[in-house]
């Protein structure tokens, strides 16, 4: 990908229902580039992201991914992608390694020690033949934050990445987080607290 | 590096298959209560076999359609709880081949068993040897069918809270073909005539439903997933 | 030509026109209906085969056509606002789902009452009002997805899809039920099939199809000035009406 690619809202309108949600938001993000969204509860953080992944059509303005509208290049934009919703979207009746294996292969071909590989680097490779289910909710974001890795993906849309987590668990994230920069990554990053060296969209109610 | 539609393919089933042998409770059910509808229907009537003969097309095929649409109702609501979901909408794959390898793998689970255990309610309901192939024919195209179309209700019901009396709501009218055909075949392979007609009709609504409820599932989907 | 497209998409425009057009559509419905009435129940001959019973006809066929046209209508403008999201295409596929279902009650009840003297029965499985009953499951269907879902805007989209299920569905259930039909009963008095109805019958039939067709007209008019009203109620043009009445 060339230098230049980026993502780029243009005056993003959502409603839902009577409720106006996004009032016009417009943003970009280059390579390298991690914006963090916070505001109060309510304010369309959730909203804001799931319509930079594409799952929401705005009712008005643009999203694009190097210049082209993303609903024209669905699939290869979201090839490009990893998205973490705020529940860790593991199923419980199969273990970390095979959610692994069932969500990340169907974006990249991958090896079982890819896979094994990424849960070591988040601290859950123990966890690897346990089945989802009887993982606590810290080592459940833990695997839902090793799938993110082993996607490989260019862009992060992460929402609340430091629920559940203890205090070495958050310092692994943001450290994941700033790797993910080095590396020329970009994305967008839903949490409350401060993070450093980020780019920061408050949003209001 | 990248992935084929032949690997989405069997990777999704493989994911399918493995989450609905883990739980072979909820495979199992649906069967069971085929079972229990096609039972009620002499304790209800006569144990008259020539009584139950006349009516067991309708009663096969009502029964299959119910239990069928009873399964359906889950074909994409756990992974909407979960929010895997959203994670298969996003994987850079087009979500027509996901929707396809859900249902052609919920047929497979539940149409297909299905298939597989009516000889034995033919036999309770005395439906005669030489109909058999005629109705395993008639019951196959239906319920793959019938799968296509519950793909479509599925998905447009699938984030509703009283979803499921919404699902019958809505398919079953499309399903009122489905019934006619199928019990026809059947009624016509027990009294002895050819079945060809109405076996071919079905075969007809099987290929169309299913070039077209990919599409009209995956639209369903993304209405809902919004 | 364009722009004129291009309004009927604004949804102040279109309640203006649509305040415009509904008392010249009631109108002309009533003057439609007034003649094929009196014509029909009063001046046509009786049949020779049905009596005075056929003349039940004369409400059943239009409501029939007319429940029809309506479900293809609500498909065809829910259509226009699946795919190129004119929300004005969503209003008046909301309005036309009622109107096509009240056709759609018409004409079973006129089916089942002429059902009554020609069969001895109120129902006796005729395939045209066994499709007739289908089509009214189908409505319904549509009607309470739409309703099911908290954002309007996704019911929107989702009853639309199903409507367009639907209609492809309908001549299939129609040729199933019709086929069923032959499959299990021996020909019935052919219902309302004649080939060559005489000028004196067939006028007021011709009227009254025509007059429904206004009077469906001019009811969507007016419902779809209050789904419209409804859907808007944010913006200001409306808050404007609201101050100006």
């Amino acid at each position: 990908m060339n230098s230049g690619a980026a993502l780029s809202l243009d005056q993003v309108h959502v409603w839902r229902g009577d409720r106006h949600v996004l009032r016009g938001v417009s943003l970009q993000l280059r390579a390298g580039e991690l914006l963090q969204i916070s505001g109060p509860n309510g304010t369309g953080k959730t909203t804001l992201l799931r319509v930079m992944c594409g799952l929401l059509r705005p009712e008005q303005g643009r999203v694009s991914w190097c210049g082209e509208a993303i609903t024209e290049i669905r699939e290869q934009y979201q090839a490009l992608l990893a998205y973490a919703s705020h529940e860790p979207a593991l199923k419980g009746d199969l273990t970390a390694l095979e959610n692994l294996r069932f969500s990340v292969g169907l974006k990249r071909r991958v090896s079982a020690g890819d896979l094994t590989a990424a849960l070591a680097c988040t601290g859950v490779e123990a966890c690897a033949d346990l089945p989802a289910r009887v993982l606590s909710a810290g080592q459940r974001r833990r695997v839902a934050m090793a799938r993110v890795l082993a996607m490989r993906a260019r862009v992060w849309l992460l929402d609340e990445p430091f629920t559940n987590l203890d205090a070495a668990g958050a310092e692994l994230i943001t450290r994941l987080l700033r790797e993910h920069v080095e590396r020329g990554g970009l994305g967008a990053v839903v949490a409350h607290h401060a993070l450093d060296g980020l780019r920061r969209l408050e949003l209001q109610a | 590096m990248n992935v084929g539609a032949w690997q989405v393919l069997s990777l999704m089933l493989r994911r399918e298959m493995c989450l609905y042998f883990r739980r072979p409770d909820q495979l199992l059910q649906p069967l069971v209560f085929f079972l229990i509808v096609t039972a009620l229907f002499p304790l209800g009537l006569s144990p008259q076999l020539s009584l139950l003969r006349d009516m067991a097309p309708a009663v096969l095929w009502v029964a299959a359609l119910l239990s069928a649409l009873l399964s359906l109702e889950g074909l994409f609501k756990g992974d909407a709880e979960d929010g895997t979901l959203e994670q298969l909408a996003l994987c850079g794959q087009p979500l027509g081949l996901i929707v396809a390898a859900k249902t052609l793998s919920h047929w497979l689970v539940s149409g297909a068993a299905l298939v597989i255990m009516s000889p034995l309610v033919a036999v309770a309901l005395g439906i005669p040897r030489e109909a058999f192939p005629a109705m395993l024919l008639s019951l196959g195209l239906g319920t793959l069918t019938l799968s296509w179309l519950g793909a479509i209700g599925a998905g447009l019901t699938v984030g509703l809270r009283r979803g499921s009396v919404l699902l019958s709501l809505i398919v079953l009218p499309l399903a009122m073909p489905l019934l006619i055909f199928g019990a026809g075949a059947t009624d016509r392979a027990i009294s002895g005539a050819s079945a060809a007609g109405p076996l071919y009709f079905l075969a007809a609504l099987c290929v169309l439903t299913s070039t077209l409820a990919p599409f009209a599932a995956t639209a369903a989907l993304r209405i809902t997933l919004e | 030509m364009w722009n004129w497209f291009y309004k009927l998409a604004s949804p102040p425009y279109v309640y203006r026109l649509a305040a415009v057009l509904a008392p010249w559509l009631l109108g002309g419905a009533a003057l439609c209906i007034g003649y094929g009435l009196v014509d029909g129940l009063v001046f046509a001959p009786p049949d020779y085969q049905q009596g005075d019973a056929f003349r039940i006809i004369y409400v059943h066929a239009p409501s029939a056509w007319l429940s029809l046209s309506a479900y293809t209508l609500m498909a065809v403008a829910g259509g226009i606002g699946l795919i190129w999201r004119i929300k004005i295409g969503h209003a008046v596929a909301a309005a036309a789902a009622p109107i096509g279902a009240s056709f759609t009650v018409l004409a079973l009840l006129t089916g089942s009452l002429w059902g009554r003297p020609m069969w001895g029965t109120y129902w006796a499985w005729d395939p045209r009002l066994t499709s007739e009953l289908i089509l009214l499951f189908l409505y319904v269907g549509v009607m309470s997805l739409r309703s099911a879902f908290e954002d309007p805007g996704r019911g929107d989209r989702a009853a639309a899809l199903l409507a367009i299920v639907g209609v492809i569905n309908v001549p299939i259930i129609h040729y199933s039920v019709q086929w069923w039909n032959s499959l299990h009963q021996g020909a019935t008095v052919a219902k309302f099939a004649r080939p060559s109805m005489p000028g004196s019958m067939l006028w007021p039939l011709l009227s009254m199809l025509l007059g429904f067709m206004l009077f469906f007209g001019g009811v969507l008019c007016l419902r779809l000035r209050g789904e419209v009203l409804n859907r808007e109620r944010q913006s200001s043009w409306v808050r404007e009406v609201v101050r100006a009445s």
